[in-house]
C-alpha cells in the first residue's frame, strides 16, 4: 500500500491479473486485439486510461518512467500522468528517452530509437483500424477472424484515384507479422516506419474501447501500400528552428496574425539533447 | 493446511517482477529467464512454474495439473484458481509429469484467439544452446535454445499448433527458477 | 529567435486546482452547503448519480456532487472511479421487489386493481409555476395527510395479465449473469447484461431512445403496466454460514411496460415486457430503460431489427455517459501533431492540384 491508501500502481492486483493475462496473449499474437475488463480510473475516458492501465500493470518499483503527448514531456496531460505514477507507484520518472525503461505516449514515437529493455505503451483512443468503414464491432471481428482486409484496400485505392494519394495522415494502417491489420494509434504516419522491427515492446491500451493489443521486438509492421503508390511519410520540409534538425517530426507555430510561422521538433527531449550537444561543441 | 508452504514472501513487488520476465520471455522467445523471489512451492512444482501461476491465476482461470495432490492443494490455496479434470478445459495447464497433447487444449477461436490456453511444461533442462534454432516474431534473425525432457514428437505437435494461427496454445518451459517462453508464432527447428 | 516553447504545464495545473477549488466554494460569505443538505434536500440528484454511478452510497453520492459543483455526469464519474477500487466481497442475492415497502404505485393499464394506486411524492400533477415562497427560506411545510397503513398485497399487473396467459412468460434462470464491470460487452449481449448497461445508462440518453421507439423509430405500444417506487431489501449469502442476512435496505424504481406483440410463428399473439429498474426515486430513468429494454428485445421476438433502440451495439456503445464524455471531451486535448499532419497533407495534395 503507498500512503494514498491504493494499491501499488492504483490498480488493485485482480484486475493487474487480468489485464497481464491478456497482455500475454496480445504478445503471443501479434496485432490482434485482446479484450479486457477496463476499470474506470481516475482519469477520464479518453485522457488515457487504457495506456495507464497498461502501465500500471507492467511498472515496478525499479522502472524509470517517461510520459509524453505529443512528443513533448510539458504538455498539460503527459504531466498529469507523470505526476500520476510518481504518487501511486513512487517510480523514478525522466524526460530521457535513452534512461526511461517504460515510455506512455500519446500520438508520439520518439525520435531516437528504441532499444531491447525498454517499453512503449501508447494510449489508444480507438484501437479498431476498420472502425470508419464498418463501425459494427461484431462485423469488424469476423474480418479480421478472416483477414478480410478488402475494405481497407478500397479505400486506400479510392483515394488515389481521386487525389493521387493516400489521404491518410495519422493513424495510417498498419499490417503487422503480414497477418492482422492493426491502428498504430492516432500517431502521424511519419512514425509509422519506427515500428517495423522495433526493438522495443510496443504495447496499445484502449480503455474506453476496452482492448489491448501488441507489437512484440522485431516483427514486421507494414504500412498498408501499392507497388506503384509506395507509402510516403510526410513532414514539413524545414529544419527545426531550435535545433537544426531535417530528420525529426516538426509542430508548426504561428507567430503572429500575418502568416508568419515556425516548425520546431515536436519530441522535446530530442531538441533539447541537440541544443545542449551544439551548445556544448560552440 | 497444516504443513503448507508459504507462496510469495512479497506478493505485489514479486508478481511484477515475475510478470514482467514472462512479458520479456513472451516477447523475446526462446530467451531464458531467471526469476528471484520465488515461492517455496512443494514437490514436484518447480519454483518458476509455480511462481508464473501464482502471477497470472485466480478465480476466473481454471487450472489442470499432473502435480499430485499436494501441489493442487497448495496452488488453490495461494492462487485461487478453481481446478479441473479436463485438459481441454484449462485456461493454464501445469504439465510436471508428462506433456497433454497440444491438439486437446483450448486453442480459442478464429474470432476470439487469446481464449486459448498457455501451457506451463517442466522440463528437466533449459539453456541457450545449440538443440534449437527459433524464429518468428520477437526474433531479431534467429534464437538458439537447447531443452532437455521433452516428449518424442514434440516438434511435429508444435509445428501443427503454428500452422492454426491465430488459434493456438502458448507455450512456457520452466526449470528450477528459470523460464522461457515459446508464444503459437515461434518457429522451431533443429539445429544442424 | 524569440520562440521559446510554453512550459509549466505543472504550475498551469496547479493553479487551475486552487481557482476551481475557490469557484466551487462561491462567495464565502455564504454558508457552505453540507453533504447532509445535498442528500435531503437535492435527493433527485443524488438518486441520478447513485445510478449512473452504478454505487449505492447517498453520502458518498452528495459528496459527489458538492466536488462536481453540481456536475451530475462528473459526479457521476467520481463515484464510478471510486467504486471500482473498492474489494469485493460478493453478490448479494436478487433484491424482491414483490416485497417492496411501497411509497409509489400507480398503473396505467388498470382504472382499479388489488392494493390500489398510490400517488405517492410526484411532479406529475403539480402545476410548473415557480413557487416563489420556496425563495423565502425558513418554512417548513406541513407534514402531509397519511392514510392508514394497507396490508393489502400488491400483485404485479404483469402477473395478472399472466394469470390470464396473455403476458409472455419470463422464463426464470439460474445462470450466473455476466458481470459488465469485470468483463467487457460481448454481441449478442443476453438480457441481463443489457439490463446492467441500461442500469448505469444515461437518463439523457436513454430518453431520447425510449421518445424515438414511440414516434415510430421501432414500432413500439407502450403502456405502463406498472411503476413501483420504495424500499427493498438487500441479502447476502456468505458462503460459509450458507442462510442469507440482511444488509440493508436501497430504495429503487421499477417501470414494466407492457407491449403489444402479434405473434409469430411460434409464438401466439400477446404481451410482452419491457423492464426498468434504478437506485432512487428515477421514474423518467426507468421508464425510458423499459422502453428501451423492449426494443432490444426484437431480435429474440422476431421482429425487424431497424431503429436505433433496436440495435444492441447502438445503444449499449454508446448509453454509458462516463465513456461518451470522456471521448467528447477529449477532444479539447492537444491533438496538434496529427492536425500538423493533416495540414501537410493538404498542403501537398493542394500544391499536386494546383501545379498539373
Amino acid at each position: 500500500m503507498t500512503a494514498l491508501g491504493y494499491n501499488f500502481g492504483y490498480l488493485d492486483e485482480n484486475t493487474k491479473r487480468m489485464i497481464r493475462r491478456a497482455l500475454l496473449k496480445a504478445v503471443a499474437i501479434p496485432g490482434h486485439q485482446v479484450p479486457f475488463g477496463a476499470r474506470e480510473m481516475p482519469l477520464p475516458y479518453g485522457w488515457g486510461t487504457g495506456g495507464i492501465a497498461v502501465t500500471a500493470s507492467v511498472i515496478g518499483a525499479d522502472d524509470r518512467l517517461k510520459v509524453i503527448d505529443q512528443g513533448a514531456d510539458d504538455t498539460t496531460n503527459a504531466v498529469s500522468i507523470r505526476r500520476f505514477f510518481a504518487k501511486v507507484a513512487g517510480v523514478e520518472t525522466t524526460e530521457r528517452t535513452g534512461e526511461a525503461t517504460i515510455i506512455q505516449t500519446r500520438h508520439r514515437i520518439p525520435e531516437i530509437a528504441l532499444r531491447e529493455g525498454q517499453v512503449l505503451v501508447y494510449q489508444v483512443p480507438m484501437p479498431e483500424p476498420l472502425f470508419r468503414l464498418e463501425p459494427r464491432v461484431s462485423e469488424t471481428k469476423r474480418m479480421h477472424a478472416l483477414a478480410d482486409y478488402g475494405l481497407m484496400h478500397v479505400k486506400l485505392y479510392e483515394d488515389i484515384a481521386r487525389h493521387g494519394h493516400v489521404a491518410i495522415s495519422y493513424n495510417y494502417p498498419v499490417l503487422v507479422g503480414g497477418r492482422y491489420l492493426m491502428s498504430p494509434s492516432p500517431i502521424p504516419a511519419f512514425d509509422n516506419p519506427k515500428m517495423d522491427r522495433m526493438p522495443a515492446l510496443q504495447l496499445f491500451g484502449a480503455g474506453r474501447e476496452k482492448r489491448i493489443y501488441a507489437v512484440p521486438p522485431y516483427t514486421s509492421v507494414r504500412s498498408l501500400d501499392f507497388e506503384d503508390h509506395p507509402f510516403r511519410p510526410v513532414r514539413a520540409d524545414a529544419p527545426c528552428a531550435l535545433c537544426g534538425s531535417r530528420e525529426s517530426y516538426l509542430d508548426e507555430v504561428v507567430v503572429d496574425d500575418r502568416g508568419g510561422r515556425m516548425f520546431v521538433c515536436s519530441d522535446t527531449d530530442y531538441c533539447s539533447t541537440r541544443q545542449a550537444t551544439r551548445e556544448a561543441a560552440e | 493446511m497444516s504443513g503448507l508452504t508459504p507462496g510469495f514472501a512479497d506478493p505485489v513487488p514479486a508478481a511484477q517482477a515475475c510478470f514482467r520476465a514472462l512479458l520479456e520471455a513472451m516477447a523475446r522467445p526462446g530467451r531464458v529467464h531467471r526469476l528471484a523471489g520465488l515461492p517455496e512451492a512443494p514437490a514436484p512444482l518447480a519454483p518458476a512454474a509455480a511462481a508464473m501461476l501464482l502471477t497470472l491465476a485466480d478465480a476466473e482461470t481454471p487450472l489442470w495439473t499432473d502435480a499430485g495432490p499436494v501441489a493442487e492443494e497448495w496452488l488453490r490455496f495461494h492462487a485461487g484458481c478453481p481446478l479441473v479434470a479436463e485438459p481441454g478445459a484449462a485456461s493454464f495447464l501445469l504439465a510436471a509429469c508428462g506433456m497433454p497433447e497440444l491438439a486437446a487444449l483450448e486453442a480459442g477461436t478464429e474470432e476470439e484467439p487469446h481464449r486459448s490456453a498457455t501451457l506451463v511444461l517442466q522440463v528437466a533442462g533449459l539453456e541457450r544452446g545449440a538443440g534449437w534454432r527459433l524464429t518468428g516474431p520477437g526474433i531479431e534473425t534467429e534464437h538458439l535454445l537447447e531443452v532437455e525432457g521433452l516428449p518424442r514428437g514434440f516438434l511435429a505437435a508444435w509445428a501443427a499448433n503454428g500452422a492454426r494461427f491465430p488459434r493456438g496454445v502458448d507455450l512456457v518451459l520452466c526449470t528450477g527458477d528459470r523460464l522461457a517462453a515459446l508464444p503459437r508464432t515461434t518457429r522451431i527447428e533443429e539445429a544442424g | 529567435m524569440a520562440y521559446v516553447a510554453v512550459k509549466g504545464g505543472e504550475r498551469a495545473i496547479e493553479a487551475a486546482h486552487a481557482w476551481l477549488a475557490e469557484e466551487r466554494r462561491g462567495d464565502p460569505v455564504l454558508p457552505e452547503l453540507s453533504l447532509a443538505q445535498i442528500e435531503a434536500q437535492l435527493g433527485l440528484a443524488v438518486d441520478r448519480v447513485m445510478a449512473e454511478g452504478a454505487c449505492h452510497d447517498r453520502g458518498l453520492a452528495a459528496l459527489a456532487i458538492k466536488q462536481a459543483r453540481g456536475d451530475l455526469i462528473e459526479a457521476a464519474f467520481l463515484l464510478r472511479a471510486y467504486r471500482t477500487t473498492l474489494p469485493r466481497f460478493g453478490a448479494s442475492l436478487p433484491v424482491e421487489t414483490d416485497a417492496m415497502r411501497i411509497r409509489r404505485r400507480i398503473s396505467a393499464t388498470y382504472k382499479e386493481l388489488p392494493g390500489g394506486q398510490v400517488l405517492g411524492p410526484t411532479f406529475d400533477y403539480t402545476h410548473r409555476l415557480l413557487d416563489f415562497a420556496l425563495a423565502a427560506e425558513g418554512g417548513v411545510p406541513e407534514p402531509a395527510p397519511e392514510a392508514p397503513a394497507d396490508e393489502a398485497p400488491m400483485p404485479r399487473v404483469t402477473a395478472l395479465l399472466a394469470q390470464e396467459g396473455l403476458m409472455a412468460p419470463e422464463l426464470p434462470s439460474e445462470a450466473e449473469p455476466r458481470d459488465l464491470t469485470r468483463e467487457p460487452l460481448n454481441f449478442p449481449a443476453e438480457r441481463p447484461l443489457r439490463l446492467q448497461a441500461l442500469a448505469r445508462g444515461d437518463e439523457g440518453f436513454l430518453l431520447s431512445l425510449g421518445y424515438s421507439t414511440q414516434r415510430g423509430y421501432g414500432n413500439a405500444h407502450p403502456f405502463v403496466g406498472e411503476i413501483r417506487m420504495g424500499a427493498v431489501t438487500v441479502e447476502f449469502e456468505p458462503p460459509e454460514l450458507g442462510f442469507p442476512i440482511e444488509l440493508g435496505e436501497v430504495t429503487v424504481t421499477e417501470c414494466q411496460m407492457v407491449n403489444q406483440f402479434a405473434g409469430s410463428k411460434t409464438e401466439p399473439p400477446q404481451f410482452t415486457r419491457g423492464y426498468g429498474l434504478v437506485f432512487g426515486q428515477g421514474e423518467r430513468k426507468a421508464m425510458a430503460m423499459a422502453l428501451v429494454d423492449r426494443a432490444l428485445r426484437a431480435e429474440e421476438l422476431g421482429e425487424p431489427v431497424e431503429a436505433p433502440a433496436q440495435d444492441q451495439e447502438f445503444v449499449l456503445y454508446h448509453c454509458d455517459n462516463v465513456e461518451a464524455t470522456g471521448f467528447v471531451e477529449h477532444l479539447k486535448l492537444p491533438h496538434y501533431v496529427d492536425f500538423q499532419s493533416e495540414l501537410e497533407k493538404i498542403r501537398l495534395l493542394r500544391r499536386e492540384a494546383d501545379g498539373e
